[in-house]
Formats: C-alpha cells, sequence, structure tokens
C-alpha cells in the first residue's frame, strides 16, 4: 500500500508533466482538426479534405521506410562489429557513433547543401576529373540521404545494445551442434537481433515520416514530404484546421507501422529496447 | 575392450602470461564415463573447452581417434556439450531446440521428426514440445539440454557442472538418470564438476586437478582410500592429515607413536603425510587407547556425529554414530588399514587439521625430529 503511495509520488512531476505538454495539446489539435476553419463549428470536413494529401502521404511512408532499410543495412554491421570489440573499445566506437548527434541538426542538413548542391564542393571536384555536374541536391536521393546521416545512430545504438547482450554461450551452443559461421549468424543472432532491428526501423522510420526540413533543403518540388505540407498549412496556407486534422491522421498513421512491425517481432518477450 | 578416443599431449593454456593449464597428459577411452574434478580455477572448465574446441591451447596437442585435432572447428567434431546453465536457444521452443543440430546437418524432416519424439521420451519431457524454453523448470531446462545434445549420437558428450544449478534432490535424480543414460547409450561422457560426491558416484574414472595440474588420475575407489597427495584427501571427503616419519616399510611413527600400516616402499625415515580418514577412527575407553583425547565439539549430522577431539593440542575429527559430551575424554585405535601413508607434496600442511596447529604439537614434531637425530 504504502509502496504504491509513494510510486504515485515519484511519477506526480512527470505525470502533470505529461498532461500539460502531451495530452492537452493533442486535445487541442483534435480539436482544431475536427473544427469548421470558417464557422467554428464541429465538422469533419477537414478530413474529407484529406484525400489530396493521399499522394504525399504515400511518398513520405516510401522515403522513411527506404531509409529505415538502408540505415538498418549500413548499421547492423557496424552494431555487430562493435559489440565483439573489447568493453574499453566498445566504449570509445559508441561515443564515435554517437559523435554527429552532438551537432545540431540543422547544420548537419545545411552542410549537406554545401556538399551536393549543382556548384558544390562534390560537383567541383567531380568537375575536376572530368565528369559531372551531376544533379543530386533536389533529388530523393538527397532527401533519403539526408535521413539516412541524421537517424543513423538511431538505428546502431539499439542494435548494438541488443547484439551485445546475446549470451554467448548461445553461440557456442550453436557451434557445438554443427553450424559453421554464416549458420550460426542465421540460426542464432539474426533473430536474436530481431528486437533491436524493429526499435532501430521504428526510431528512423518516426522522425523520418514526419521530418520537414531535411525535404526543404535537399528536396525540390517534387520530392514534398507530408511534414512539409502540415508545416505549410500553419504558416503559409493559415489554414491550422487542415494541419492538424493531417497531424493527426499521421500519427494515426506511425502508430499503425510500428504496430504492424512490433508484431513482425511476434512472441519476443523482450519487445523493442528503447535506447 | 575399451579403445582410447582422446588424448591430450603435454597441454598448455596461457592467458595474459597466466598458466591455466600446465602439462596436462591424459587419455579418454571409448564408453567411459570420465570425470574432471576441481575446485574453481583448476583449469577443468578450460580441459573441456579444448577438447569441445572452443580453446586453442598455448602448446601440445589434441588427438581425436587417432588424428590431430588442434584447429578443427566445433562445428566439425563429433562431440557435443551440455553447458553450464543450459544455454537453451531462448527464441525457439523445446522442439526446435532439440532439432537444432539435425537441421543444420539438413536430416530428412520425418527422421528429425523420429528422433526428436525419441529423445523427449528418454528425458522424459513429452508432451513439452512446443512449450518456449523459458517456461521450463531448471530440472526441465536440464535434460532439454541433454536431449539437445544427445540427439545428434556423439562419440563425445561433454557436461560442464551440469547439475549446479539444481536443488539437492533434483541433483541426485539427475545424476542417476545421466549414470542410466550413460550406460544405455554407450557414449563416452566428460563430465566436468568440483562436487566430489557426484564425481565418485558417477563415474568411472576421476581425474583430480588443481592449479592447472592433474593431482591423481584413478577409479573413484582409489582415489578416495589412496590419495596421492594432501590436496587429493583434503578435496575428496574429510581427512586428518598428520605430519609423520616413515621408519621403515609398514611402520610409521607420529604423535610420538609407532602404529602399524600397511604402506611400503618409501625411503628409511622419510617424512611423510599420514592420512587418517574421521570414519575409520574406532573409538575406545582411554585406557585401550593408542591416543587420549577431548571432546571440544559435537554437531550432530542426521547419519552420525561429527565431534572434534583434541589431541596434545592437535584438533582431529572424528565421525561416530555414538554421542559423546564436550569434555568427555575418549581413546582413539587406529587399525594398520585405516592409516594412509603419503608422500610430502607442495600441499603438505595445508589441509587435513581441524584447528589452526598449536604450540604444543609444534613441540611435540620436533621432540620426534630430535629423537630422529638421536
Amino acid at each position: 500500500m504504502k509502496k504504491r503511495n509513494n510510486a504515485v509520488l515519484l511519477s506526480t512531476p512527470y505525470l502533470l508533466w505529461m498532461v500539460a505538454f502531451t495530452l492537452i495539446p493533442l486535445g487541442v489539435v483534435a480539436y482544431y482538426a475536427l473544427t469548421d476553419p470558417a464557422t467554428g463549428a464541429f465538422s469533419f470536413r477537414n478530413l474529407k479534405d484529406l484525400g489530396m494529401y493521399l499522394p504525399v502521404l504515400w511518398q513520405s511512408i516510401v522515403y522513411s521506410l527506404a531509409s529505415a532499410v538502408i540505415c538498418l543495412i549500413l548499421g547492423y554491421p557496424v552494431a555487430y562489429c562493435i559489440a565483439q570489440c573489447r568493453p574499453a573499445t566498445q566504449k570509445f566506437l559508441y561515443m564515435l557513433v554517437m559523435l554527429p548527434m552532438c551537432m545540431s541538426f540543422l547544420l548537419r542538413t545545411l552542410a549537406w547543401v554545401g556538399l551536393l548542391q549543382d556548384t558544390g564542393i562534390l560537383n567541383s571536384l567531380l568537375a575536376r576529373i572530368g565528369i559531372g555536374p551531376l544533379k543530386m541536391i533536389r533529388t530523393p536521393g538527397a532527401v533519403i540521404l539526408g535521413m539516412v546521416y541524421n537517424y543513423l545512430p538511431y538505428m546502431i545504438l539499439p542494435l548494438y545494445a541488443t547484439i551485445v547482450k546475446i549470451d554467448h554461450r548461445l553461440i557456442e551452443a550453436a557451434e557445438d551442434l554443427g553450424c559453421n559461421g554464416v549458420q550460426v549468424f542465421g540460426r542464432v543472432v539474426l533473430p536474436l537481433s530481431v528486437p533491436g532491428i524493429l526499435s532501430g526501423m521504428t526510431m528512423v522510420f518516426v522522425p523520418s515520416v514526419s521530418t520537414f526540413y531535411i525535404s526543404q533543403k535537399l528536396g525540390g518540388t517534387d520530392t514534398v514530404l507530408i511534414g512539409d505540407v502540415i508545416e505549410r498549412q500553419f504558416k503559409q496556407g493559415n489554414n491550422p484546421n487542415l494541419g492538424a486534422a493531417l497531424s493527426l491522421v499521421l500519427m494515426l498513421l506511425v502508430f499503425v507501422c510500428t504496430g504492424i512491425m512490433n508484431r513482425f517481432g511476434g512472441d519476443s518477450e523482450e519487445g523493442g529496447v528503447i535506447v | 575392450m575399451s579403445k582410447e578416443l582422446i588424448r591430450l599431449q603435454d597441454l598448455t593454456v596461457e592467458f595474459d602470461g597466466e598458466r591455466i593449464l600446465d602439462g596436462i597428459n591424459l587419455y579418454f577411452n571409448d564408453h567411459e564415463f570420465l570425470t574432471l574434478l576441481g575446485p574453481s580455477g583448476c583449469g577443468k572448465t578450460t580441459t573441456l573447452r579444448i577438447i569441445g574446441g572452443f580453446l586453442k591451447p598455448t602448446s601440445g596437442t589434441v588427438t581425436f581417434d587417432g588424428k590431430k585435432v588442434n584447429d578443427v572447428p566445433p562445428y566439425q567434431r563429433q562431440i557435443n556439450t551440455v553447458f553450464q546453465r543450459y544455454a537453451l536457444f531462448p527464441h525457439l521452443d523445446v522442439y526446435d531446440n532439440i532439432a537444432f543440430g539435425l537441421k543444420v546437418a539438413k536430416l530428412p524432416k520425418d527422421e528429425i521428426k523420429r528422433r526428436v519424439s525419441e529423445m523427449l521420451e528418454i528425458v522424459s519431457l513429452k508432451g513439452y514440445e512446443n512449450r518456449s524454453v523459458d517456461s521450463l523448470s531448471g530440472g526441465q531446462q536440464q535434460r532439454v539440454a541433454i536431449a539437445r545434445a544427445l540427439v545428434n549420437r556423439p562419440k563425445v558428450l561433454l557436461l560442464d557442472e551440469p547439475l549446479a544449478a539444481l536443488d539437492l534432490r533434483l541433483r541426485k535424480d539427475m545424476q542417476n538418470e545421466l549414470k542410466r543414460i550413460q550406460q544405455a547409450t554407450g557414449i563416452t561422457f566428460i563430465y566436468v564438476t568440483h562436487d566430489q560426491e557426484e564425481a565418485l558416484s558417477m563415474s568411472d574414472t576421476v581425474v583430480v586437478m588443481d592449479k592447472g595440474r592433474i593431482q591423481q588420475i584413478g577409479r573413484p575407489e582409489d582415489i578416495y582410500n589412496e590419495p596421492k597427495n594432501a590436496f587429493v584427501a583434503d578435496f575428496i571427503g574429510e581427512s586428518n592429515i598428520l605430519d609423520g616419519v616413515m621408519l621403515q616399510d609398514y611402520k610409521v611413527r607420529f604423535f610420538g607413536r609407532v602404529f602399524d600400516c600397511v604402506d611400503k616402499g618409501f625411503a628409511p625415515s622419510e617424512n611423510v603425510d599420514v592420512v587418517i580418514r574421521p570414519e575409520d577412527i574406532d573409538i575406545v575407553p582411554p585406557e585401550q587407547g593408542h591416543l587420549v583425547g577431548t571432546v571440544t565439539s559435537i554437531t550432530f549430522k542426521g547419519l552420525n556425529y561429527d565431534i572434534i577431539v583434541e589431541f596434545k593440542g592437535f584438533k582431529w575429527l572424528i565421525q561416530t554414530t555414538d554421542y559423546h559430551g564436550v569434555g568427555s575424554v575418549i581413546g582413539i585405535r587406529l587399525n594398520p588399514e585405516d592409516i594412509h601413508i603419503m608422500h610430502k607434496s607442495e600441499y603438505s600442511g595445508m589441509f587435513g587439521d581441524y584447528s589452526s596447529y598449536s604450540a604444543e604439537y609444534d613441540e611435540l614434531t620436533e621432540d620426534a625430529a630430535d629423537e630422529e637425530a638421536e
């Protein structure tokens, strides 16, 4: 009894925070989404107008999934290698992975503009060896590159945390039962990394699907993402009601996507390892 | 009848300059139940890991069936292991854990099914096929681990303290079970434990190890009855170990008195360790005793009492079924076959007293030494 009182007392600050900055704003978003911008009356009109944004929404999902998959392909070997190192080396490499995150997200994205633009650093280098100029900026590739670059650490860290916890004796047990290196990986290490893969995918997918800055700086007119559209409703469009409706739909979509991903994890009891 | 299967020759292992194994020479026969016994850090698990292929020796050779296998990886050896704390695959159910090795070997599906259910029968886990391994008790997990190894029909099964995590009753049951499985299958078992009782009751051969070296190899009875040095005498069962002098064959002097014994072949007047097992000592009225002492403590153990008896300052452990209260004066008699003589070793003086050496006892041995000098 007393223990429960303590638990309530200890979590009070966070509960207050959550009510003030998550639940109430969420209510406000829902209120705007379900209100007619002209009359202020209850209305589904905003949700009906969403149809025209479906292609943008679809594009956002495709780009985000692509970047999550690329992050997985790049990140898994790195996470695996870090987990095999000696503890001191692990700490150092872990820090290296974290290092870009110490730099401002805006600055990191802007740096890519300088690298990729038509008269940028990469193109002037290519010109010297007689190639190009290549069109790199304002392409889907540039947007996905921006996502991968910015969110790769969010893939590596949960993967590392999962792989490093795999009991080494399980690997020996697999070798003992006849597995060569490739089979050990396929039959034991990979299945046991699934929780880390799922949480890494989620942590890359969620911020990617709602980003607007990356697509604005690195993308062109045909790489508009849902985040851009939402931002536009609040700024230029001056239609916060529609923006709120879009946000609400995006949020539901993220829930559904992460739900599906975690369902793949099935009965693995560890669930998502969030770092 | 039994042919040699594995041989370890001059095996040495070093980690960061520390010597873990120091010149191990050992062979294993086919169909044998051999136990590596010793305290933690003695090198027994390291020896097992070398046989399994998980570790390469710093120097020395490992031969399997006459062929050198130092560089053969674990997955190419006809050896399976039951790991300490089992190392079951948490992402697979009981059936898939047991079937793991057979699936890797790409056996036909129906044969896998037949062999797994046969194995489930042997370890009495029928009906548990689809249970997750986390939902099993320690004893059940242990049996899955045994089944997972045995289903591959290895030539040798390595067992690394497989019963250490179980409670006493279950451990006794599993000891019988393992012995039965070993006899039924005829597979060579190499068993690692620090539990001397387990080693004595299950094994055909016991190898006692300490400090990376083999201290003694023998049948359980021989190890118990004829320990080679003070370490073995102390590690296997309880022992009173005394300083003595071998006067000639069959005559040993300790506690200032000459006793008949059954040992021979020592140098004249060689200093020796004398082992007397607590259960071998006969308690008699003081006037009939070879030695007379005073009981200083008594502990009820169920089967018997453990009493500590002080003889001129040196304390012995004696096991008796009769009650002797603290302070009572008793005599003891030692029959020749109760006295075991060992050469002095690096372990002499480290084990086998049930109090610290007292000043009086030092005097006594000095007296004996003086007498000898005369």
